[in-house]
């Protein structure tokens, strides 16, 4: 009985930081963004439409805005981020 | 009269080149409340007919009957049952489970039963302490010596309450004195309302005073001991 | 039941004995197994929640882009679109955008320079954005120099540095007043890099753009919701090559798990001819390693699953900063919010656990309907 003991207070453990993993998606999306106040307002302000994640290159840095000359587009509608433009399809709703 | 035999055979590897017929033919019966020995050379059929009687084999054919209950003919699900509630074993090389404890060891058969955590103790506290077991119950198995060993198989084989325990060369690994002691312990097991049944080819065992009847053994077939 | 309860607890007693007895190796098997777990909830996690952070994120952003193609390459705008446009119905606010990048060889990024009229910054002030304070190192009252379309060099004294919470938009971002990003880059007063409209109504949205295509034939209008689109299709893809890459190791460890699941030991073959032996049932048999393979792979994926979320929401995932960074010198610092998709999560438990259990438990059957007299020879 001391083995499974042990290993039912594991699994209550394991199991509460489970159920506080939801807990704190449940608050946070509740509450909305921690950065929207900001983010939003500097969003709507400048029109931004992008992230700033894949700042390597002119290219990646505006998914969105691509401009049509840009590096390794296959096709007029293909995805502008490396190597995602010469693997992958545009999105299905893109081509019709 | 207890356990009845009836013209029961077993064959191995039935319809194949190799096919061996382990027990050709044996008619007999056990009695209650005796200790009756099986005797006879490696091969000659001690142990097949051992497991058939304790439910672990079904013969392939004839007719082995438990107090009114013919207990060759069982499904599996109810040899379990009458296995579970009947029948105590003990085995030649103990068997018992490596990486649990003594008293765990001993519980073994009951935990399908699911008692009570306190009333189980209690029972396998009350074995240990008979055996003379009690300081060592919460010692990994492996720690145990031979004697050791073997008391805590017959803890294990008596801890349902069997009516019938059934060993299987039980003094294969003990010495001579060790096996001495544990023909005692079967006689007291015996006077206290146990049919035990034992097979061997150890003369310390089939010549022993306490045994009550010797059947001989051979190629499958009885050659001396008719009840 | 209560019984049937104690049963299971008795089972699982059992089990976890014979699992210590090869301490090594279960624990060995329970941490590569969590592991695993920890990569692919990492990665779903990871992608669930950067994918809705940019849902969230561009919910303000312009509902239409208006770029001018001229011989299939994207130009500037003239200002004078903005009329040509006229009044549209639904169209609530357009404006010209004048934005562009910035090659700075000192550090070696590329900088977004936007021009803003709202900052009412002077023609020598400029904004930047945390990720290029950090790498440059300016902060408050610091200058930095760019090199204008003619050679000149201009100094431009930072007046403000935007607030790191944004840091997931603003990263890389220079504003400067509209004056001096033209005098930069050399672009006539006539012109805007692209316009950009809002919609009131998203059932509009698409009416206004088939209008915008008749009005301006030389322009391609872009749609907030083909943008979230991207996004969506991007992090899905990065989830996927990241799943691609962890395949191998998916598969070392299903073949190891299988083996060791699946495969009895003759060790383990005699402890169930035991058990039998000792009047246990097939079912009870097959129940007691059920435990165990409950027990290992439930474990695994909670602890797998827990280590996860902290890694992706409390260390802003860092194992995987290098993969998405690339060569990008201005890498955001953010921390993600947590969110997660229940449905990915409720795939993750099936696809882990549940095979693993069923490979403990298929050969326990095979071998546990046999004669348990094996144990007598």
């Amino acid at each position: 009985m001391k083995r499974s003991n042990t290993f039912f207070v594991c699994l209550l453990l394991l199991l509460t930081g489970f159920m506080a993993s939801l807990v704190d998606v449940a608050s946070e999306s509740g509450q909305g963004l921690p950065q929207a106040p900001e983010s939003a307002e500097l969003v709507s302000r400048l029109g931004l439409t992008d992230l700033s994640l894949f700042t390597e290159a002119r290219y990646t840095r505006h998914p969105s805005q691509a401009d049509i000359h840009s590096a390794f587009q296959d096709h007029p509608v293909a995805l502008e981020h490396f190597p995602t433009g010469s693997l992958l399809q545009p999105p299905m709703g893109l081509l019709r | 009269m207890l356990i009845e035999l009836t013209d029961v055979r077993k064959a191995f590897n039935q319809g194949k080149p190799n096919e061996f017929w382990a027990i050709q033919g044996i008619t007999t019966q056990f009695e209650v409340n005796r200790i009756s020995c099986l005797k006879g050379a490696s091969g000659s059929g001690k142990t097949t007919l051992m497991s058939m009687i304790g439910c672990l084999s079904r013969p392939t054919s004839g007719r082995i009957r438990l107090q009114d209950r013919t207990i060759s003919s069982l499904p599996e699900r109810f040899l379990t049952q009458v296995r579970r509630h009947t029948f105590g074993f003990i085995f030649q090389r103990f068997n018992l489970i490596p990486g649990l404890s003594v008293v765990e060891n001993i519980m073994l058969p009951a935990y399908p039963l699911g008692l009570k955590a306190s009333s189980l103790r209690s029972r396998a506290e009350r074995l240990l302490e008979q055996f003379l077991l009690v300081d060592k119950a919460s010692n990994p198995v492996e720690w145990l010596s031979g004697g050791e060993a073997q008391r805590v198989a017959i803890c294990r084989a008596l801890i349902n309450d069997p009516q019938i325990l059934i060993a299987d060369e039980p003094t294969a690994n003990l010495d001579s004195r060790l096996s001495r002691e544990f023909m005692v312990l079967l006689d007291q097991l015996s006077k206290a309302g146990k049919t035990v049944l034992i097979s061997s080819h150890d003369p310390v065992v089939f010549d022993s005073p306490v045994v009550d009847r010797v059947v001989e053994l051979e190629d499958g077939l009885m050659v001396s001991g008719e009840g | 039941m209560i019984t049937l309860l104690r049963k299971q607890r008795y089972f699982i007693d059992y089990t976890l004995g014979t699992m210590m007895r090869h301490k090594g190796k279960s624990l060995g098997l329970l941490s590569v197994y969590t592991m695993i777990i920890f990569m692919l909830a990492s990665v779903m996690l990871f992608s669930h929640a950067m994918r809705s952070e940019a849902v969230a994120l561009l919910a303000d952003s312009p509902e239409i882009v208006v770029q001018r193609i001229q011989a299939g390459r994207s130009v500037m705008v003239p200002a004078d679109y903005l009329q040509r446009i006229g009044k549209l119905r639904g169209v609530t606010e357009k404006r010209g955008r004048l934005w562009g990048y910035y090659y700075d060889p000192a550090v070696k990024a590329n900088y977004t320079v936007m021009a803003s009229e709202q900052d009412q910054l002077t023609i020598n002030d400029i904004v930047i954005g945390e990720g290029i304070g950090r790498t440059r190192g300016l902060s408050v009252g610091d200058y930095l120099t760019l090199r204008s379309h003619e050679g000149k060099a201009f100094s431009f004294r930072v007046s403000r540095l935007l607030e790191s919470e944004s840091e997931l938009i603003s990263s890389d971002l220079l504003l400067m007043n509209p004056q001096g990003y033209r005098q930069l880059f050399g672009i006539d007063e006539s012109l805007y890099t692209d316009l950009v409209l809002s919609v009131r109504n998203p059932r509009e949205i698409q009416k206004i753009a088939e209008k915008l295509t008749r009005l301006l034939p030389d322009s391609r209008p872009i749609l907030r919701s083909e943008i979230l689109r991207t996004y969506e299709s991007l992090f899905s893809w990065r989830q996927g090559v990241m799943l691609i890459l962890l395949l191998g190791s998916v598969l070392a460890f299903v073949i190891f798990a299988w083996d060791k699941a699946s495969g009895l030991s003759a060790e383990e073959r005699k402890e169930i001819g035991i058990l039998k032996a000792v009047g246990w049932e097939t079912g009870e048999v097959m129940r007691m390693k059920f435990w165990e393979g409950v027990i290992i792979s439930l474990m695994a994926f909670l602890i797998g699953y827990l280590a996860a979320y902290l890694h992706v929401f409390y260390t802003s995932a860092g194992l995987f900063e290098p993969v998405l960074k690339g060569w990008s010198v201005l890498y955001p610092s953010f921390q993600l919010t947590p969110s997660v998709d229940g449905l990915q999560l409720a795939t993750l438990f099936f696809f882990t656990v549940l095979p693993y259990t069923l490979a403990t438990i298929v050969p326990v059957w095979r071998t546990s309907i046999t004669d348990p007299d094996l144990v007598m020879r």
